[in-house]
């Protein structure tokens, strides 16, 4: 589904990324871990298409297309879906607009007719009954006076209503107290399966009790420098970051 | 002045392409032989007496409206023009303008078929009704849309509840009684220069007057009015709601507005008594100039509204987009005790546009109460001000304002300024201001391409959200117009 070829980014003319390779394949999850500043969030945006960053170098075929060279809605549009890790307020527009255009838009990009308010509502609530969520909250404007975990949510939320093929979590778990994390965790846990795949980002290991990862990477310093199965994260947990700063980067054989 | 000004719907290069067919368009009138100027209808250009004279003569006003005219001319020449706007424009020569001309008439084409391709495309953009279409660009209205019989129903339904709707030269000899007594009772001839130079030369406008207890059936607009030609360069519009009425009015439409004269002055009034309601809506989409600011229309423009009566109350809703310079302040004076005032706007400026925009909230009455709503958004090269004055008399008991005044940054070479402010002389006055400034981020529309939506719709969506409390304010068709309007404003205005 995904590959990831010697990717190098800058930021600001900062290189972050400094060759990340990388291969996820349908039904697979991923957690990429790592201390903060190590990259983690600049290779999900630049997997999404964020323009404030700048790939230098390297190649990413996603469902056998060029991702590089696709807009940030084409990508959104072909099957890539990035949990925010700060969602972002859009005032006067209602979450039920935003996602009617965005699911609408995708629908477009497939020569599909656009969706019946009807089958739209039944969605909603469907989708909206799975996480949890107070159905008040499709009305209400775009994460305006979302708490941080409403926000979060409202994410999932986005990512159940829109079925993409990869989803692309970024920090997810970040301000979460732990009835929010398992709530957010099993909306993502509904999502998976066997047809698409899921990037975790995450510093910490707490989220990955829920969402259980096929394969775990570290990065450190813009590169993976190593790669394992789930009981990886619990070592990382045990002995801290600093057990691996040392090792030199892994290839992978995935 | 140029003879040519055309008027488009946006401002950047995509468009300015459309104005190129716009302005072929106009130029193609020669090929029709259309222009020929076999009207001696019109004045040499400068203003003096006689001129002002020609122009009564010419509209066939009594002596008492000559005379009205002339007090006005003479306190104009005594005024100097106001240079506190924060605009900037090169010196106005009046006596270069030319005060009178009969409205022209449109060359009749046989069909769309024969209308630029690309002149309906933006008409498409627009979403402009077909027959609407034909109607702007001078297709003869076929048999089937019977504007006339239209009209006609429109107008006996008026008359069956006594609503007096009709072109203010109509009304100063039919009506001379009301006349008399409302025009220029909320702005005087002496109020300010341009309202002077109005009201010495203004050439037409909208005369409306709803009885007392009359519930205006439908939302009142120029585009039934009959007579209604081009839009006037000065303008007059007095609007009365007498005791327990209520009227909806709009002016201007969405369309793109071609016209000749680069200097608008107009003048509106209206006046709500005992428990009137008067809500006044305008989209106004003159020729902004072209991308580096030539040549657009420079709207100086006076509109104000008495709430005479007790529990009256005068609702201004504005969606400003087009003009070089926009120099308009619609205001209210709450002299009724309880009377409301509300201003409910939005500014789009792009490349080189100016508009210094706001209101005035006079709060003399008592338990009198305002609400002003004021967005500004600025693009490309443009300046974008809010300045409004609340002032609370020293007999207004309990009177409470709340403004609130967003400005939207759509570039980094733009501007938005504001300016409020606060008189207030009574102490158990209540006066709340709000303001925000926000630039249209590249984390929003990165958020919203993320799920999927174009950057163009994005800007689109962000912009709407931003303006949807003054949207809410316009009566449905037009709030819908509006946005798309907005939508064709900004075109590529981000990026």
């Amino acid at each position: 589904m995904l590959s990831i070829k010697n990717l190098k980014a800058n930021v600001e003319g900062k290189e972050i990324l400094k060759g990340i390779d990388l291969s996820v394949n349908k039904g697979e999850v991923h957690a990429i871990m790592g201390p903060n500043g190590s990259g983690k969030s600049t290779l999900a945006n630049v997997l999404a298409g964020n323009k404030s960053y700048e790939v230098t170098e390297g190649e990413i075929i996603f469902e056998g297309k060029n991702l590089l060279e696709m807009e940030p809605e084409d990508r959104a549009r072909d099957g890539i879906f990035l949990a925010f890790q700060y969602p972002i307020e859009i005032a006067g527009i209602s979450n039920a607009t935003f996602l009617k255009t965005a699911l609408n838009e995708i629908r477009k990009y497939y020569g599909q007719p656009e969706i019946g308010t009807k089958e739209f509502m039944d969605l909603i609530r469907e989708k909206s009954k799975l996480l949890g969520m107070d159905e008040a909250l499709i009305s209400r404007y775009v994460n305006v006076g979302f708490s941080g975990g409403e926000k979060k949510r409202n994410e999932i939320f986005q990512l159940l209503m829109l079925n993409p093929k990869l989803a692309l979590l970024d920090e997810t778990d970040s301000g979460l107290d732990i009835d929010a994390l398992k709530i957010v965790a099993n909306g993502v846990n509904l999502f998976k399966n066997q047809n698409n795949a899921v990037i975790v980002v995450t510093h910490y290991q707490r989220l990955l009790n829920y969402i259980i990862p096929d394969f775990v990477h570290v990065l450190y310093k813009g590169k993976i420098i190593k790669s394992g199965g789930k009981e990886l994260a619990l070592e990382l947990e045990e002995k801290g970051y600093d057990w691996i700063k040392n090792e030199e980067p892994v290839e992978q054989n995935l | 002045m140029s003879d040519k000004k055309v008027s488009a719907s946006k401002r950047n290069e995509e468009i300015s392409e459309d104005m190129k067919v716009l302005d072929d368009f106009t130029k193609s009138d020669y090929k029709w032989g259309f222009t020929t100027d076999i009207e001696t209808d019109s004045v040499p250009k400068g203003l003096n007496e006689d001129i002002i004279r020609f122009i009564s003569m010419k509209k066939e006003e009594p002596e008492w409206m000559t005379e009205w005219r002339l007090k006005a001319y003479r306190h104009w020449l005594k005024m100097e023009e106001p240079h506190w706007a924060n605009v900037k424009y090169p010196h106005i020569d009046y006596q270069d303008i030319s005060y009178y001309s009969a409205p022209k008439k449109k060359p009749e084409l046989g069909s769309l078929n024969e209308v630029d391709p690309e002149l309906l495309k933006t008409f498409e953009k627009l979403g402009i009704p077909l027959e609407e279409q034909k109607k702007l660009a001078g297709v003869a209205v076929d048999a089937v849309f019977d504007s006339v019989s239209v009209a006609t129903t429109f107008k006996e339904t008026l008359k069956e509840k006594g609503i007096i709707f009709c072109s203010i030269s109509e009304a100063i000899k039919n009506h001379p009684d009301l006349i008399k007594k409302y025009l220029g009772s909320v702005v005087p001839y002496t109020d300010n220069f341009f309202a002077s130079l109005n009201s010495a030369v203004f050439s037409d406008g909208s005369f409306v007057y709803i009885p007392k207890g009359v519930r205006c059936p439908m939302e009142l607009s120029t585009y039934f009015r009959i007579n209604a030609q081009e839009t006037g360069q000065f303008e007059r519009t007095l609007i009365i709601a007498d005791e327990g009425a209520y009227v909806s009015y709009l002016e201007g439409c969405t369309a793109p507005i071609r016209d000749n004269n680069q200097l608008h002055a107009a003048v509106v009034e209206l006046i709500a008594l005992d428990n009137a309601e008067i809500k006044y809506s305008t989209v106004q989409n003159w020729y902004p100039g072209d991308k580096e600011g030539k040549g657009g229309i420079y709207n100086f423009v006076t509109k104000r509204g008495a709430c005479r009566g007790k529990h009256s109350k005068i609702s201004w809703t504005q969606v400003e987009t087009g003009s070089a310079i926009t120099w308009k302040y619609p205001s209210c004076i709450l002299q009724g005790d309880y009377s409301i005032g509300e201003f409910y706007s939005v500014a789009v400026t792009n490349n080189f546009q100016q508009a210094d925009t706001g209101t005035k909230m006079i709060h003399l009455g008592k338990h009198t109460r305002s609400t002003v709503v004021s967005k500004g958004i600025s693009a490309g090269r443009s300046n974008n001000s809010y300045r409004g004055l609340i002032r609370i008399g020293k007999n207004a008991e309990g009177a409470r304002n709340f403004t609130q005044c967003d400005s939207m940054l759509m570039s980094d070479k733009c501007g938005a300024h504001t300016f409020p402010y606060i008189e207030i002389e009574n102490s158990t006055a209540k006066v709340e201001h709000e303001a925000t400034t926000s630039k249209v981020g590249e984390d929003q529309i990165f958020y919203l391409n993320q799920r999927g939506i174009s950057t163009e719709d994005a800007v689109n969506m962000i912009v709407n959200g931003f303006c949807k409390e003054v949207f809410n304010e316009l009566p449905m068709e037009f709030a819908v117009e509006a946005q798309k309007l907005l939508a064709v404003s900004l075109e590529g205005s981000v990026g």
